[in-house]
């Protein structure tokens, strides 16, 4: 086992945890800083933000991106707002709240200590954005206002309108740009990660192939921050874009990071169905949507009549019914999975049958068109651009989708890998949210860990250790390099007969099939054995056309999805192991008689962490355990 | 909504490198599904073509959502194609009919060089933000949130500005390939906040000059930017920016070039 698996939570008393550990860690001296570099990997919210603070303690960063503008990463796509315990509603909210609500969201499989720095620090991350010029919502009087998302009983969450990830990550790229400006960091943008360089264990160093010229080239630092976003895309369709990929954090998980809980993943309960094969992704309606929408399904099996046509005595408002306290707010994992049920026993709408109802009909009578139009006015624009449908007229037919993922690298609390030198922030890290996240937490989450957690921990790093200067040209950047360059001309060499897509969307398939929504073991061992052929498909029969020395997106596409293909054999092999239900993970196996998950606290409380151990042999689970010294472990229950 | 089949043909711009010589290709889109956007249309075609051992047709993309601003090229000479305050990967084949002929093409600017196909490098518009589009507020030097009241009219007009994705369908459509409507959005939706106001000046004077140093053309008021921004950024900017450049100029205290103070 890495000797770096140790949580290193500090001691003390919960709420002063992190305050006493800022102050037991090491500071580097200011003039300093400079002769220290630090490389970044992705500019989301994560990494724009610790980019943007550690050039302004003056390291020289390096801030690499796959896109061509750091703006565009994927962050910019989270519509429904951020979470901060700022209690500016006087409803009831304190951080304590925030924490509890977090911890308990996550069905207990967070680690307490992080998750209440993160509410901690949520406070401080809207004063952030408000200095920085993010036009957050305002009311009247011009005091910020908020609205509220599933899984809590309070108004705490802070938006732009519905496009409050683009709103922050302008922020934060803006502050970033001011540092490039500054000489602090240094932009590679078109770049991808495709390995992780270690000198005498440590994280030294990335290998990114140019995605313009198809160079393969070495960057050295200090040390590494990854902070390159979540691994839905596994599933083909998702919410997520095209470009995100867990390639960067699988090739530092061979190097020796452990990878924790890759089955947590989120299905999140509103977004547009499938339509047809040929469908790339799928479209997300924010949660925030569930505030003024009913969600329903006919009381009757396969009813066809139109929804309007539909008595109301003759409609089931489902989580209402079965959820009177949060009702529509039920948290996501909780939402689809009832979605779910009712498609399976037939009482799905649409013409697939497999959609349920998001209804505003009642909320437009009571607050007026133009109250819902200044809500959520470009949600129901991009609802019709794509549907071809006006929700203002007939319910939005919506369906769960692949959307986060809690799993990601295993990091301590000081977000450090089991790799020194590599720490991981944002979605990439295993993360805050246990087996669930609440809704407008991961914003939240990448803005913490970028603004206010790694640049302490990272200068923390430096001090401590003695990090010689290293050149490009040492052994260690040639033989990755190297590897590199043996795996894509292994790949282009194939010259098969199939696409890159072609893979994916079966092996996307096969994941959503054996090891979404719910799962059992028959279903994951039957992966367990499909995946593998697939692999050996991939490898003997995929078709990169072009040069690899050129602007080719099909070879980026296969680097990514060889990636995935390893990573859902290991995500089947987590579920498997993981003999419980909690959260989003959901085994058929183990449900309590009204269909709810069914934890086991007695032998589950813990985080599973893998350990590569070479092609070909399995790879190794060890497991940190939960204590729970603050909230009870209990029940979850919405109802 | 039950969709239906169309056929189409694609004149595509096919351009190996930014240094070599393009030409127009043709192609045939069959079966299209209106239901389709305009983007899995193209996955299609390219599908086809990796089949035969084709080079795809390349062009940027990622959120597919019409935020991320990566996607857009000329249709028909429209730039995003032909539906109002829609970005090319939001569009829908249920815009066109059967038996259509569609020419694609990628942004021309001197600003925006092509870097293969549809894709063109963007990276102007960066640079004029990192020469002033940002306010100078360190991490953890700030104040609570609400401790500066803004007006609810204010906010909205600054996040109306802000909605830009960087897409630069503004400079496509502008025969002089200005970038006015673009820096003009940021300079305002800043400049609108009290936060803003104290680096207006400095902003608007090295943010013009940068869009000037990249190449850029000038304004002549057409108006066809902000027609073609899928966001619908008002003209109303570009004449704020006009009046911030003027008052900075007059009031101008510091060089408008130069490093900046990190
Ligand atoms: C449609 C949608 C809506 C959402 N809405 C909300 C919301 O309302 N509230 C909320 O809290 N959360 C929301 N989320 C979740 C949230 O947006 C993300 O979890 C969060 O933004 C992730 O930020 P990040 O910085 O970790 O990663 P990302 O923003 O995904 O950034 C990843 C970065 O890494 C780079 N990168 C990746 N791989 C490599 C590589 N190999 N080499 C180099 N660079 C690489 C990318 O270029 C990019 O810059 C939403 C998510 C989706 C999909
Ligand atoms: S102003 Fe409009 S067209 Fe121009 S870059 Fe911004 S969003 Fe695109
Ligand atoms: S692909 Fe993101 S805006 Fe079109």
């Amino acid at each position: 086992m890495a000797s770096n698996f140790d949580s290193r939570i500090p001691g003390g008393p919960l709420d002063s945890k992190w305050t006493q550990h800022k102050f037991n860690m090491k500071l580097v001296n200011p003039a300093n800083k400079r002769k220290h570099s630090v490389i970044v990997v992705g500019t989301g919210l994560a990494g724009a933000s610790a980019a943007a603070s550690m050039g302004e303690l003056g390291y020289q960063v390096k801030a690499f991106c796959v896109h061509e503008s750091p703006r565009r990463a994927h962050s910019v796509a989270a519509q429904g707002g951020i979470n901060a315990a700022k209690n500016y509603q006087n409803d009831g909210d304190s951080i304590f709240r925030l924490f509890y609500d977090t911890v308990k969201g996550g069905d207990f499989r967070a680690r307490e200590a992080n998750v209440y720095r993160l509410a901690q620090l949520s406070v401080d991350i809207i004063d952030q954005a408000v200095a920085q010029g993010v036009p957050l919502a305002r009311e009247y009087g011009g005091l910020l206002a908020n609205r509220s998302f599933g899984g809590a009983q309070v108004s705490r969450t802070f938006y732009a309108r519905g496009q409050t990830g683009q709103q922050l990550l302008l922020g934060a790229y803006s502050g970033m740009m001011r540092q490039v400006d500054g000489g602090n960091v240094q932009l590679y943008s078109r770049r991808e990660m495709l390995d992780l360089v270690m000198i005498d264990g440590k994280a030294r160093g990335i290998i990114v192939r140019n995605l313009l010229t198809g160079e393969i080239e070495s960057h050295e630092a200090d040390c590494v921050v990854m902070c390159t976003g979540g691994y839905s895309n596994v599933f083909f369709l998702s919410t997520n874009a095209m470009a995100c990929a867990v390639t960067a954090a699988w090739r530092a998980h061979k190097r020796g990071a452990y990878f924790a809980n890759p089955c947590f993943t989120q299905i999140h309960p509103t977004c547009i169905p499938v339509h047809g094969d040929l469908q790339s992704k799928l479209t997300l309606m924010s949660e925030s949507l569930r505030n003024d929408g009913r969600v329903w399904v006919p009381k009757n099996k396969g009813d066809k009549r139109a929804a309007k046509d539909i008595p109301e005595a003759e409609r089931d408002y489902y989580l209402e019914r079965i959820y009177p306290s949060f009702g529509n707010l039920a948290p996501r994992d909780i939402a689809s999975r009832q979605a779910k049920f009712r498609c399976d026993e037939g009482r799905g709408v649409g013409e697939t049958g497999q959609a349920v109802y998001l209804d505003f009909s009642d909320a437009i009578k009571r607050l007026g068109r133009d109250k819902i139009a200044e809500r959520y006015g470009n949600l129901f624009q991009m609802y019709e651009k794509i549907t071809g449908e006006n929700p203002y007229e007939t319910p939005m037919k919506i369906y769960p989708a692949p959307h986060y993922t809690m799993g990601g690298l295993w990091v301590d609390y000081n977000l450090m890998s089991t790799i020194p030198g590599l720490f991981v922030a944002g979605e990439a890290n295993f993360s805050d949210h246990g087996a669930n996240r609440l809704g407008a937490s991961a914003l939240m989450q990448g803005l913490a860990d970028g603004y206010f957690v790694v640049p302490y921990t990272v200068s923390d790093y430096i001090a401590n250790n003695k990090v010689e200067k290293v050149s490009t040209s040492h052994e260690a950047f040639k033989a990755a390099a190297e590897g590199v360059r043996a795996e894509i001309s292994k790949l282009m060499s194939v010259k098969g007969t199939r696409t890159v897509d072609s893979f994916h969307k079966e092996l996307g398939r096969l994941m959503w099939e054996h090891c979404g929504m719910s799962r059992n073991e028959k279903g994951l061992k039957e992966a367990l054995v499909q995946i593998p052929k697939l692999r050996e498909a991939f490898w003997s029969d995929v078709r990169i056309p072009g040069d690899a020395n050129e602007i080719n997106t099909e070879l980026e596409k296969a680097c990514r999805v060889a990636d995935f293909i390893e990573l859902g054999e290991l995500m089947c092999r987590d579920a498997l192991e993981r003999k419980e239900s909690c959260g989003g993970h959901f085994r058929d196996e183990y449900q309590t008689p009204d269909n709810e998950a069914l934890r086991d606290d007695q032998n589950f409380c813990h985080v599973a962490a893998w350990e590569w151990k070479g092609a070909s042999q399995p790879p190794v689970r060890h497991q940190e355990e939960l204590k729970f010294e603050n909230i009870k472990l209990s029940a979850r229950s919405y109802k | 909504m039950a969709d239906k089949k169309i056929n189409l043909t694609l004149k595509v711009w096919r351009q190996r490198g930014p240094k070599e010589k393009g030409e127009f290709k043709t192609y045939e889109a069959k079966n299209v599904s209106t239901d389709e956007s305009f983007l899995e249309m193209l996955d299609q075609v390219n599908e086809n073509l990796v089949k035969k051992g084709e080079d795809p047709i390349v062009f940027d993309h990622d959120c597919r959502e019409g935020i991320c601003g990566s996607c857009g090229f000329m249709i028909n000479g429209d730039a995003h194609g032909p539906q109002k305050s829609t970005t090319v990967c939001q569009l829908h084949m249920r815009a066109f009919k059967d038996g259509e002929v569609l020419t694609l093409e990628p942004w021309r600017a001197t600003a925006f060089p092509i870097q293969k196909d549809l894709m063109v490098d963007r990276s102007a518009l960066d640079r004029i933000v990192q020469s002033g589009g940002f306010i100078t507020a360190n991490t953890g030097s700030a104040q609570d949130a609400n401790s500066i009241l803004i007006p609810k009219t204010k906010a909205d007009e600054a996040f109306e500005s802000a909605t830009c994705i960087g897409c630069g369908a503004c400079v496509a459509s502008c025969k002089n390939a200005a970038a006015h409507l673009f820096t003009s959005a940021k300079i305002s939706h800043l400049a609108l906040l009290p936060q803003g106001e104290v680096e207006a000046e400095r902003r608007a004077l090295r943010m013009v000059a940068q869009m000037d140093a990249e190449g850029f053309g000038a304004c002549t008021s057409t108006g066809a930017c902000s027609a073609s921004c899928p966001k619908d950024i008002s003209l109303t900017n570009i004449a704020r920016m006009n009046r911030e450049y003027l008052k900075a100029s007059i009031n101008r205290k510091e060089e408008s070039g130069g490093g900046g103070d990190g």
